[in-house]
């Protein structure tokens, strides 16, 4: 009985179809999407709309021009939480992102406001500005071989002290306003800070910055090069050197990638609101942070998405809107904010077990 | 002057040869005298026990160490490598222990982590991924694995898929020479034949394997050459053929300390059986 049992066995595959594989059949399509890490932030998304859809009392959280509104918040978190989740899947932190975003808008201010400088050359240094903090958050990460939790920390409170200081020396105040007046903004506002459709249906031009932002760092960490030493430097910067990754480059590529766009974020909301508090963006990192944790990044590198952090940033943008829309006390948003990062780096934990479990 | 030159030597000229290699950190002697030849298609194994020298002689062929003393020949002409990266440049390609692989990543990623193919121009050049998925399998099957999907996670596959992974990645990328730092060391038996199939694999493709181990019954049946190594000096070169099994575990242990550690064993046995006896 035994004997023709295993010369089945023995026996060759029949030939796959034209064209395909035979063996990609055996992994299920379940293990296919556990394995996705942006899974455990989309049914998040779903599970925060479907409840401010069912607590909202102003009518409009489903609506159109309630989307406008908790798209503008989750973009406003949104823009710098794609780059931070790639910094965060290259295995860094990066502290300073939200008074990054401050910085931004002061320099911008005090170039066009103080100094008379016209918006688009004063956008240009603002740019140069960000990316030569970012340079020197990775150079000293990389030099030093400090956390960058340590490093970037110090970032954050010399640019905080920064802000407030050259603002009141300046400006004799703590904030710079006034920034419609400068030259060049009618045109820098179309870009930064317009908006499409008509109040209450308004989208802030922000949201469509972001959506294209996610769509260029997926393709850049799914489809090149980069892509793969970013996942590289996160999963094992060792072994990922041994093998000729830059990792140094890639590294401060990455922080330098984080400080732009937190330095572009800022620029739209100093636009929008043409002015800037010196003491803004303080906190805004852990939004950053918990945008892309929410959206499947591990705290230890290697592995997330940037489709995830903004996911993410959609949850928290529906919860801050959802819980004003619903006549809570808006105090209550962080509370909101902090089980909702604790249930999902639950369920992203489990559901990346099940993925590597599922296979043998 | 000319002449003889241009008259190669009867034999081939061996794909890597040391000379008398000595390597010394400070007043410790590493290494003395070591002299080994590697040539393509044959698997050279260097045994010895722990704190033989094994460690320090690979990191000099792999470029991790620079060597002291000596000669050391690729292709005939002396080199001194200063970076492990340039030691792969010359075709030497080395697996440590820790396989320089990222768990979390695909198969494809870390095949290709490094030496990415790409296609397309300029800000659209990308990651070929179908060639990485598609080279993953072929490569992977001709060390006899079938890689049911590419997209697994590395941190899934078994310690001597892992290990043949990293073997295949280096015979890929152009490697002529082939060191393995214990590749068996930490894998059960039935993966360990594994293993040692795919060190037979690559030989039949004609690279040239350094085959490092503690374990004579690994290295045994798959090597051609072995180079016995005791407390940093040379204990002997022997061809396939000229030595076996039991000599290469007591030239290992240095002779007679074995010798000595087998009759106390004895000793200790007979008392227990007697004490059982009773």
């Amino acid at each position: 009985m035994a004997e023709p049992l295993t010369e089945a066995r023995a026996e060759p595959a029949p030939d796959p179809p034209a064209g395909q594989d035979e063996r990609l059949g055996r992994v299920s399509p379940l293990t296919r999407l556990l394995r996705r890490p942006e899974l455990g932030a989309l049914l998040g998304a779903i599970a925060v709309f479907v409840i401010f859809t069912i607590a909202d009392q102003s009518g409009q959280f489903a609506d159109v021009a309630g989307a406008a509104r908790w798209l503008d918040v989750a973009s406003t978190i949104g823009i710098p939480s794609v780059a931070v989740a790639l910094l965060m899947i290259g295995g860094e932190f990066d502290l300073s992102a939200g008074v990054m975003t401050a910085s931004a808008g002061i320099l911008l201010g005090l170039l066009t406001v103080e100094w008379g400088w016209n918006m688009w050359p004063a956008l240009a240094v603002v740019i140069v500005f960000a990316a030569a903090i970012g340079f020197m958050n990775g150079y000293l990460v990389v030099r030093t071989k400090l956390p960058s939790f340590i490093v970037t920390l110090a970032t954050f409170f010399v640019l905080r002290g920064t802000n407030v200081g050259f603002t009141k020396q300046i400006t004799g105040q703590v904030r710079v306003a006034d920034i419609d007046e400068a030259g060049g903004y009618e045109s820098v506002r179309k870009i930064f800070g317009s908006e499409i459709g008509t109040a209450p249906e308004n989208f802030n031009i922000r949201i469509f910055w972001w959506i294209a932002l996610v769509i260029v760092a997926t393709w850049v960490l799914t489809r090149t090069r980069v892509g793969n030493w970013i996942f590289g430097v996160g999963g094992d910067q060792i072994a990922a050197r041994n093998v000729g990754v830059p990792v140094t480059r890639t590294k401060i590529g990455l922080f330098m990638a984080t400080s732009i766009a937190c330095a572009l974020a800022g620029v739209m909301t100093a636009v929008q609101l043409t002015s800037v508090q010196a003491d803004q963006g303080v906190g805004e990192e852990f939004n950053f942070i918990v945008a892309a944790v929410v959206g499947g990044c591990l705290l230890t590198g290697g592995y997330g998405s940037a489709i995830g952090a903004a996911l993410g940033a959609l949850i928290i943008g529906m919860a801050f809107i959802g819980i004003a829309f619903a006549g809570w006390n808006t105090d209550w948003r962080y509370l909101f904010l902090g089980v909702i990062l604790f249930l999902a780096v639950l369920v992203n934990t489990f559901v990346r077990r099940q993925a590597e479990g599922a296979r043998r | 002057m000319t002449a003889s030159t241009a008259t190669p030597a009867p034999e081939v000229t061996p794909l890597l040869e040391v000379r008398s290699v000595s390597k010394f950190f400070g007043s410790v002697i590493a290494l003395k005298d070591i002299s080994a030849v590697v040539d393509g298609g044959q698997v050279t194994c260097v045994l010895g026990d722990n704190g033989a020298g094994k460690s320090t002689f690979i990191k000099i062929l792999s470029g991790v160490h620079q060597h002291d003393e000596g000669e050391f020949l690729i292709e005939g002409s002396p080199v001194r490598f200063s970076s492990p990266r340039e030691a792969k440049l010359s075709g030497i390609a080395t697996v440590f222990q820790d396989l320089a692989t990222v768990p979390l990543m695909s198969i494809w990623r870390n095949f290709f982590m490094g030496s990415e193919p790409t296609k397309g121009w300029g800000p659209f050049r990308r990651f070929d991924i179908d060639f990485a998925k598609q080279t993953v399998r072929e490569e992977m099957a001709k060390m006899g694995i079938d890689v049911r999907d590419p997209d697994q996670p590395v941190g899934t596959l078994s310690g001597g898929e892992r290990q043949s992974m990293a073997i295949a990645r280096a015979v890929y990328f152009g490697a002529k020479v082939l060191i393995l730092d214990e590749p068996t060391s930490a894998l059960g038996v039935k993966q360990s034949g594994v293993v040692l199939k795919y060190i037979v694999q690559a030989r039949e493709r004609g690279v040239g394997v350094i085959f490092i181990t503690h374990n004579p019954h690994h290295a045994f049946p798959v090597g051609d050459r072995y180079v016995l190594l005791n407390r940093g000096r040379m204990f002997g070169t022997y061809e396939k053929g000229e030595i076996d099994r039991d000599e290469i575990i007591q030239a290992m242990a240095g002779g007679a300390e074995l010798a000595q550690l087998t009759h106390e064993l004895e000793r200790v046995m007979a008392e227990t059986e007697t004490a059982s006896d009773r």
